[in-house]
């Protein structure tokens, strides 16, 4: 980024002074009065008079500089390298429901490819009529579909399991991105091919070094699975799947799967590495389950939160998070300030659609006292989302998946938040 | 699938393409190439080519995953999940080391090597004796220790119904004591990244 900003030494000391005037106004009283005029609007400022940035100056334009702190984040002691590994949306930060792709997590198992759409091939094998294969071109050939769903890690929360760990709801609840997607139904495709009667699962597998193969039901696959292309207008990011990927909507991120190469149909399930060994769900007596692939209904107060921490004292206060569920819309969201004590029903911002995130908000008078803040989500079947000590004593604590449980903040009177278990 | 007109995309698949891609092994055994490895020839491409990151007796360096070991742990605090332990099907181990490994260079063995680590593997998990050979033949005379741990998600019988119930809304309990604090544990990166 070259945008020149002449004079910029002035005004961003302007600029602080006049953030500091109104920080310190704002602990006095919620609608303080001016000690003196404000210099931001009395005194002209640089971009009210000289001239900002051509419309030549970026071609694909990035965040503006001041929202650095709005990016992906990594946790290096979660796992062994960094090319099987993850990575956090920022949602502390987001609002809406729509993840801008460049800050959407990542979950890779060889790290992410460069596939080029010439190099792409899609196969349809096995128990069909005839076997395909298929260019990206022959792809856009197809009749379209757009849809927004979100995809959410099944071990999104994974390391909350055992109690309160990682400070930041980026961190514990930010494998999850949401778009809308643009893409051929996995039901056209497999109707090219012709599915026989004896064909009961598909086996999808990506074209990268770890495969990543994952066995779906047909019944699933016939239903809302999408091949898609663009996300969120666009073209696939690189790391999402460029330039094409499985949406399994409601269902475990593991089964999205990216770069899709192949797609099998199969009499049986394949029992592949990412269905045995992974993304099954061990329970207290050691038995697990396997084939967890609904994600359940969940939410999550967004600020404040550890990482969004109230700053302009007591007053009005916007509550907001994020509701979603793999069984589909979410209908309610009831927010409690007391640590469950006392609930009351938060505003959706707009009606909760079937496998997508869901935006909440409460406002509130804050009378500047500590809040246990916490979150409940229902959804359309008439599921409540469940505290984590109820879901521990159906699972225990090494279920290492599927964790959906109650999310509390611990917002201290200094406005700071912290992430906390209670009784 | 209810029959629908085709629209006419894509081209016939050739068979050597699909015998390119198609490497999936079933549980039943279905996919299993030609071929066999022992354990001593095992322990050998082993060492070569795993041991960097799984351990001379695939017990796992640092953090990269441990192949063998942890029977019995399944019900305990830290269940330690490995091919011996935890896996249900030796297919699944054929498939992915054949498939996915070694790390960074996939898709580099040859059948018969996959088959002598998988051998290997087994022997490190005391499934296996140092004679053993793995073949299509011999594959299953392994008996998977954790090949019954397995059931098929019963949410729906277990937790759908018992988290459906109307929720309490007003004086729910009586207090709230905090047991756990993320601050205290310390081990969240440092905020920010503008730094």
């Amino acid at each position: 980024m070259t945008t020149k900003q002449k004079g910029n030494g002035a005004s961003r000391r302007q600029f602080l002074t006049g953030a500091a005037a109104a920080g310190a106004g704002a602990v006095a009283a919620a609608a303080a009065k001016a000690s003196g005029p404000d210099p931001l609007i009395t005194e002209m400022q640089d971009w009210a008079s000289s001239t900002g940035a051509g419309v030549d100056a970026t071609p694909y334009g990035m965040p503006i500089q001041f929202e650095s702190d709005v990016v992906r984040r990594n946790v290096e002691w979660l796992t062994a390298d960094t090319i099987s590994s993850i990575n956090f949306t920022p949602i502390h930060a987001l609002d809406g429901t729509i993840t801008p792709q460049g800050c959407a997590f990542e979950r890779h198992h060889s790290g992410a490819i460069e596939l080029r759409k010439e190099d792409y091939r899609l196969m349809i094998n096995g128990l069909v009529d005839q076997e395909l294969v298929f260019t990206y071109n022959d792809l856009e050939r197809f009749p379209r579909e757009n849809r927004v769903y979100f995809c959410e890690c099944a071990a999104n929360t994974g390391m909350e399991w055992a109690g309160a760990q990682l400070n930041g709801a980026q961190f514990t609840h930010g494998m999850i991105h949401n778009m809308e997607y643009s893409g051929v139904s996995l039901r056209t495709l497999l109707n090219e091919a012709g599915v026989k009667p004896e064909g009961k699962w598909v086996y999808v597998e990506g074209a990268d070094a770890s495969s990543n193969g994952r066995s779906i039901p047909l019944e699933k696959a016939l239903d809302d699975c999408l091949v898609a292309f663009k996300a969120n207008g666009e073209a696939l990011r690189m790391e999402h799947g460029y330039p094409t990927r499985l949406v399994v909507p409601g269902w475990e991120g593991n089964m999205w799967v990216k770069w899709l190469r192949r797609i099998e149909v199969t009499e049986v399930a394949v029992e592949s590495r990412e269905e045995t060994s992974k993304y099954t769900d061990t329970l207290a007596n050691g038995i697990s389950r396997k084939w967890t692939w609904e994600m359940d209904a969940k939410s999550v107060v967004t600020s404040p939160s550890p990482q969004a921490p109230i700053k302009h004292g007591p007053g009005p206060l916007v509550i907001t998070g994020l509701a979603w569920s793999g069984r589909g819309a979410i209908t309610g969201v009831d927010v409690t300030l007391d640590g469950g004590k006392n609930w009351q029903k938060a505003r959706l911002a707009a009606p909760g659609q079937s496998k997508a995130l869901t935006r909440f908000y409460l406002d509130i008078e804050w009378n500047g006292e500590e809040m246990f803040l916490q979150s409940r989500a229902r959804d359309e079947t008439g599921y409540v989302q469940p505290t984590k000590n109820q879901l521990r004593e159906v699972r225990g604590l090494n279920s290492i998946y599927h964790n959906n449980g109650i999310q509390t903040w611990w917002v201290k009177a200094n406005g700071e938040a912290e992430n906390v278990e209670i009784s | 699938a209810a029959p629908m007109g085709k629209i006419g995309l894509g081209r016939p698949a050739l068979p050597e393409e699909v015998a390119a891609w198609n490497h999936d092994i079933l549980p039943d055994g279905t996919g299993l190439p030609d071929g066999e490895g022992d354990v001593w020839t095992g322990e050998e491409v082993f060492a070569d080519n795993c041991a960097v990151c799984h351990g001379d007796f695939a017990e796992g360096v640092d953090n990269w995953p441990k192949l063998a070991g942890g029977m019995n742990t399944l019900n305990r605090e830290d269940p330690l999940k490995t091919v011996g332990s935890y896996w249900p099907y030796l297919s699944t181990a054929f498939d992915y080391v054949r498939r996915s490994m070694p790390f960074g260079a996939a898709q580099t063995m040859s059948d018969d090597d996959v088959y002598a680590i998988v051998a290997y593997i087994l022997f490190s998990n005391d499934l296996v004796d140092e004679d053993f050979v793995l073949s299509k033949d011999t594959f299953f005379d392994v008996e998977m220790p954790n090949a019954d741990g397995f059931i098929i998600d019963d949410r729906a019988e277990t937790e759908l119904g018992l988290f459906s119930a109307e929720p309490c809304m007003e004086n729910c309990k009586e207090s709230v004591e905090i047991t756990m604090r993320a601050a205290v544990l310390d081990v969240t990166p440092d905020h920010g990244g503008d730094d």
